[in-house]
């Protein structure tokens, strides 16, 4: 029961680890009837294509140049994607963005790792209340975040200085936002290794929990950072709900209030950016698969 | 319950084992100091997690001057605008979810059907985690690029048919069901690919062994294993879509159609005399139907964790 349970409110943790521990020869060699390989054709060719042609579509609009009235096409042309560096208010909002984005990932890996290796080798018993709180975020809609925290944003743009008042403190309600596929991700490395004989074998020999934590068991579970570091940036560079109604000039914002007076260069840089996080997300993928087969293969050895 | 009992002692009592434990009462203050090293974490928590529902929940049964009332949350049933966004929010959630699983489902099985380790399945997977949480305001863009006034095929249906199309049905709660399919579909995926590939090719063996075809399997076996995964993932995605906000704000520039949109209106125009709070109450009444759906979520998906692993 206690195993199984983990996985509850979980499974929610998207493109977490889940995905990668395949039974070993799920779907290998499974024969397939003619009918079976024709509906699959059919499927993939209908769902891709829904998913595939507003990314197309994107392509072709951002790359239009000038209108050819005899053949009715317009030109090709890269102008607005050389626009987004000459546009200072993206430029601003990227770096914003980024910024938000290293204070996110750093605060998480603070927070998070620190926490999670201490109760899984010394008070396990509050596993539970941590992973609670930590995928209480999905039962939280982020409009509902929003609304609570805009009072605690006022204090603190109005006495915490220069720095309460900008866009980074963002990085402090991201890392809530980021928990649950954080958690995920690292929570699965962490049970693909003997923590808490690491850290006892770690203690005996002298090191001190600070050494324990970071020389010892964080290079252990370093597929499980990555993932939740890449995961927590391309988060942060996708959020727009929050950023949007305290106000502050993140990439979102900066690329929704462009489109209404350039839609060309907003669809160029949505475009840019969604193929960023899209190949940050391949590579973990190819990453962490091949760390979870090399992991598994070293469990199954002993056996 | 037994062995997880059992495991439970082992680390404290190598800690309790240490140089530094002289006798029972630095063993039960060393196992304060435990509980002490969580502080920083539910701290944090605590400030920008839980405060802020707080402050919602407290703020939904208050005036604006503090005083307790049930105001807000009357004005959340009687009060026409957010009783239809409420109504059109339930409405997108309920047709996009079942869209987007039906769609997302066949999508996982041709992706299941394929080479585990084949580039197919790595592409779409990444794909999917990108947009399926990381779209927001671009999706809504890619839209407009294809539908809209300028886009795609728009243009290549003006230019080659001649036919002026209306597409303003993009702007509309339609085109935000289009579009939340969209973002619905890769999220299905992702949630419930680990399932179909916890079919064993045994139980396909088995049934076919016994004289069944694919139907009969699909009917007897794969469709029971899986039924709890499905139903949990319909539900997931019910949430996703009821508490999307992005989207429909760029999308719907005017207006406070859905429940969102609403809110954030609530927030923007603070300024009716006397409803300061209702937004509170609103957004109260996410929480609670939200949370209510993931606690149906959580119990189904420890039935479907039964069977597939």
């Amino acid at each position: 029961m206690t195993m199984s349970t983990p996985t509850s409110l979980g499974a929610a943790a998207k493109g977490g680890g889940a995905l990668l521990n395949r039974p070993k020869g799920a779907g290998k060699g499974r024969r397939s009837s003619r009918g079976q390989t024709l509906a699959r054709a059919i499927v993939l060719f209908i769902v891709l294509g829904y998913l595939v042609l507003p990314l197309f579509a994107m392509l072709e609009f951002s790359t239009r140049g000038d209108f050819d009235r005899t053949t009715k096409t317009f030109a090709r042309s890269l102008d607005s994607y050389a626009a987004i560096f000459s546009n200072q208010d993206l430029m601003a909002g990227i770096a914003t963005s980024l910024e938000i984005a290293v204070l996110t990932v750093f605060g998480m890996l603070l927070l998070l790792v620190p926490t999670m290796v201490w109760t899984v080798v010394r008070v396990p018993r509050m596993r539970r209340v941590v992973e609670f709180l930590c995928l209480l975020p999905l039962a939280i809609p982020a409009i509902v975040i929003v609304v609570g925290i805009a009072p605690i944003y006022r204090w603190m743009g109005q006495n915490l200085g220069a720095f309460g008042a900008s866009a980074l403190t963002l990085a402090f309600i991201n890392i809530i936002l980021v928990l649950p596929y954080s958690y995920r991700a690292i929570d699965s490395s962490l049970r693909s290794i003997d923590t808490a004989t690491l850290a006892d074998a770690a203690r005996s020999l002298g090191a001190g929990w600070p050494r324990t934590i970071f020389q010892v068991i964080v290079p252990n579970i370093r597929g499980g950072i990555m993932s939740a570091s890449v995961l927590a940036i391309a988060l942060v560079l996708g959020e727009y709900t929050i950023s949007s109604l305290l106000s502050f000039s993140t990439i979102q914002v900066v690329i929704y209030l462009l489109g209404k007076r350039d839609p060309f260069i907003s669809v160029a840089v949505s475009l840019a950016a969604l193929v960023f996080a899209f190949v940050l997300l391949f590579v973990i993928t190819r990453f962490a698969t091949g760390s979870g087969r090399r992991s598994q293969r070293t469990a199954e050895e002993p056996a | 319950m037994t062995d997880s009992s059992a495991s439970v002692p082992a680390p404290s009592s190598s800690a309790a084992a240490g140089p530094a434990s002289s006798g029972a009462g630095a063993s039960r203050f060393r196992g304060a100091g435990n509980y002490l090293a969580l502080v920083p974490f539910l701290l944090y928590v605590g400030l920008f997690l839980i405060l802020p529902t707080l402050i919602v929940t407290i703020g939904a049964f208050s005036t604006s001057s503090g005083q307790g009332t049930l105001d807000n949350v009357a004005a959340m049933f009687t009060t026409d605008v957010f009783i239809d966004a409420m109504v059109k929010s339930l409405q997108l959630a309920v047709i996009t979810a079942i869209l987007g699983a039906i769609l997302g489902g066949l999508l996982s099985w041709a992706v299941v059907r394929g080479d585990p380790n084949g580039l197919l399945r790595q592409l779409v997977i990444a794909a999917s985690g990108v947009l399926a949480q990381f779209g927001g305001v671009m999706l809504a863009f890619a839209f407009l690029a294809t539908f809209g006034f300028n886009g795609l095929i728009t243009v290549l249906i003006k230019n080659n048919l001649g036919v002026a199309l209306d597409m303003s049905w993009l702007y509309s709660l339609a085109g935000l069901a289009v579009v939340y399919t969209y973002f619905q579909i890769p999220l299905m995926l992702i949630v419930f690919l680990p399932s179909l590939d916890g079919l064993r090719q045994e139980w396909y063996d088995a049934s076919e062994s016994l004289g069944g075809s694919a139907w009969s399997f699909w009917r007897n076996v794969g469709g029971p294993i899986l039924a709890p995964s499905f139903l949990g993932a319909l539900l997931l995605l019910f949430t996703n879509a009821f508490s999307a906000y992005a989207t429909a704000a760029a999308l719907i520039s005017q207006g406070c159609a859905i429940i969102t949109l609403q809110i954030a209106c609530q927030m923007q125009s603070e300024i009716v005399l006397g409803q300061e709070n209702v937004g509170k109450a609103l957004a109260l009444g996410m929480i609670v139907i939200v949370s209510g759906v993931m606690a149906v979520y959580a119990l189904i998906q420890r039935r479907a964790s039964r069977w597939v692993k």
